[in-house]
């Protein structure tokens, strides 16, 4: 059963997703005020959701290595926060695509979700310099976790400072589509969250058992050496 | 397809491409550690093939 | 209970006593505010708002406190005093208590001579912005001092503190500026206090798994 986890989401993510998106492009409705271009919503969203959830999960194995002192943790952690750095990435992406279409500029500082994974991404790039320039170890791994606990305290803190500025800099916030959704719409959007995560969830357990593989390997090689 | 179509469908690529750009990088991985098993398994059967010959050895002089 | 605050004072009199001695890390602060304060000068055109010369102040304040940040537990590590002092009976977390009090001790130093500076060279400083620097120095202490921990047993120390540093001290810099600067300071002072008493703790709690070997 254990095996065949990263097969099991990667059906759910096929499922989901390729349903999700499927829909998402021909079958909802156009939105009222944003019309096609709104589409992007339909990914851009759970893509930011998903890599919430991806640092929060790294915390979450972070915090269960320092709480129980169990190093095998620690891979567990950094495969999150990989993947969510990489979700992190689309998310700024997608949402550059949108803010393009919506506003016509590349990037804005008035999109608070986009400053947000702006400043998260800069934590968490700083996370793998951190890992690269420590030595492997116990100390990493403590390190790490430390540093990815503060990533998830970081997310309400900067959340609430960028609220603040832009009172101050830009009085102007220009909002997307809200949760007035008609259903179908609330539907798709669910469908396409929950794939999302099935593929952040594929990604996660694959590039994990590649890892334990490394690992594994080298235990192998030096023993027959 | 306005302009605004176009963004809605790169957007849809990017995140194709990066899914399809991961697919990559874990081939070559899974390539990777099946050339470094079969090696590893190639070592071993030396090995045993080189104890058993041992064995055959002691068993002959003794 | 009194032998743990005796600890940190015990440990941030040693960091005091040494500063004193050494004169490494503070003047060279001091020197280098005042000629950053000077590069704004020269960095803004003539028509910049009064704003911007006080968004450029609390550049130079987080800049300056880096600087001293990076020093902070150098002399431990150096000296190997840093096994001596983990494997001694004090509670680790008194280590950062200890550091994190000598380091606000820096700042704070920094900034008498800072402000008036600020003072002297753009625009009069009010009472918000005084009570706001205050609370920015704990903050930023309170996060540097761990960050500096983690950064001294890396391979690339000094240059990656500031990379650990700066996105944690993006919400100091907001409500710094915004103290400054808004009609009603109020919110801002009360969003550093906030910052300051959540990362207070995180560090509190989690410094001692830094420094375990």
């Amino acid at each position: 059963m254990r095996n065949s986890r990263p097969a099991l989401f990667a059906l759910a993510t096929l499922v989901l997703l390729g349903g999700g998106i499927a829909l998402a492009l021909f079958w909802v409705p156009d939105d009222a005020d944003q019309g096609f271009s709104q589409r992007i919503f339909y990914i851009h969203v759970p893509i930011a959701l998903t890599a919430y959830a991806c640092f929060g999960w790294g915390a979450w194995k972070a915090l269960r290595l320092l709480w129980l002192r169990d190093e095998r943790y620690d891979l567990e952690s950094y495969t999150a926060i990989h993947i969510g750095l990489i979700f992190g990435v689309l998310t700024l992406v997608t949402g550059s695509i949108w803010a393009r279409t919506s506003w016509g500029v590349w990037w804005t500082w008035s999109s608070r979700q986009l400053v947000m994974f702006l400043v998260l991404f800069l934590f968490y790039a700083a996370y793998f310099m951190l890992r690269y320039s420590v030595e492997p170890g116990r100390r990493r791994a403590n390190i790490s976790a430390v540093y990815a606990l503060f990533g998830v305290v970081l997310v309400p803190i900067s959340f609430l400072a960028i609220r603040l500025s832009s009172d101050l800099i830009h009085p102007v916030v220009l909002k997307k589509s809200g949760p007035d959704m008609a259903g179908s719409m609330f539907l798709v959007f669910c469908i396409c969250l929950v794939g999302m995560l099935s593929l952040a969830a594929t990604m996660y357990s694959i590039e994990l058992t590649g890892k334990r593989l490394d690992g594994h390997l080298r235990e192998l090689r030096e023993a027959l050496a | 397809m306005s302009s605004g179509d176009r963004y809605v469908f790169a957007a849809y690529t990017v995140v194709l491409v990066t899914v399809l750009v991961y697919l990559l990088i874990i081939a070559l991985k899974v390539s990777r550690l099946d050339r470094e098993l079969g090696e590893l398994a190639r070592r071993a059967r030396e090995r045993r093939a080189k104890e058993e010959q041992d064995d055959r050895e002691e068993a002959t002089v003794g | 209970m009194s032998g743990y605050f005796g600890d940190v004072a015990a440990l941030a009199r040693k960091d005091l006593l040494l500063e004193l001695r050494s004169r490494d890390t503070v003047p060279a602060m001091l020197l280098f505010v005042v000629a950053a304060l000077v590069v704004f000068h020269f960095a803004l055109p003539t028509d910049a708002s009064a704003r911007a010369t006080d968004g450029l102040l609390w550049i130079g304040l987080v800049f300056t406190a880096l600087l001293g940040l990076t020093r902070a537990f150098v002399a431990e590590r150096e000296g190997g005093v840093m096994d001596g002092l983990v494997l001694a009976t004090f509670d680790r977390s008194a280590i950062w208590l200890g550091k994190t009090l000598s380091v606000l001790a820096f700042l704070g130093l920094a900034e008498v001579v800072a402000l008036p500076a600020y003072a002297l060279f753009f625009r009069p400083i009010g009472w918000e912005l005084v009570v706001a620097v205050v609370l920015a120095d704990i903050g930023i202490a309170v996060v540097g001092t761990l960050l500096s921990a983690m950064a001294v047993v890396s391979r690339a120390r000094e240059l990656l503190l500031p990379l650990l540093f700066l996105p944690l001290g993006i919400p100091v810099i907001v409500g710094g500026v915004g103290a400054t600067v808004a009609d009603e300071p109020g919110r801002y002072l009360a969003f550093l206090a906030l910052y300051d008493l959540v990362f207070a703790i995180l560090s509190w709690a989690s410094f001692e798994y830094v420094v375990a070997e």
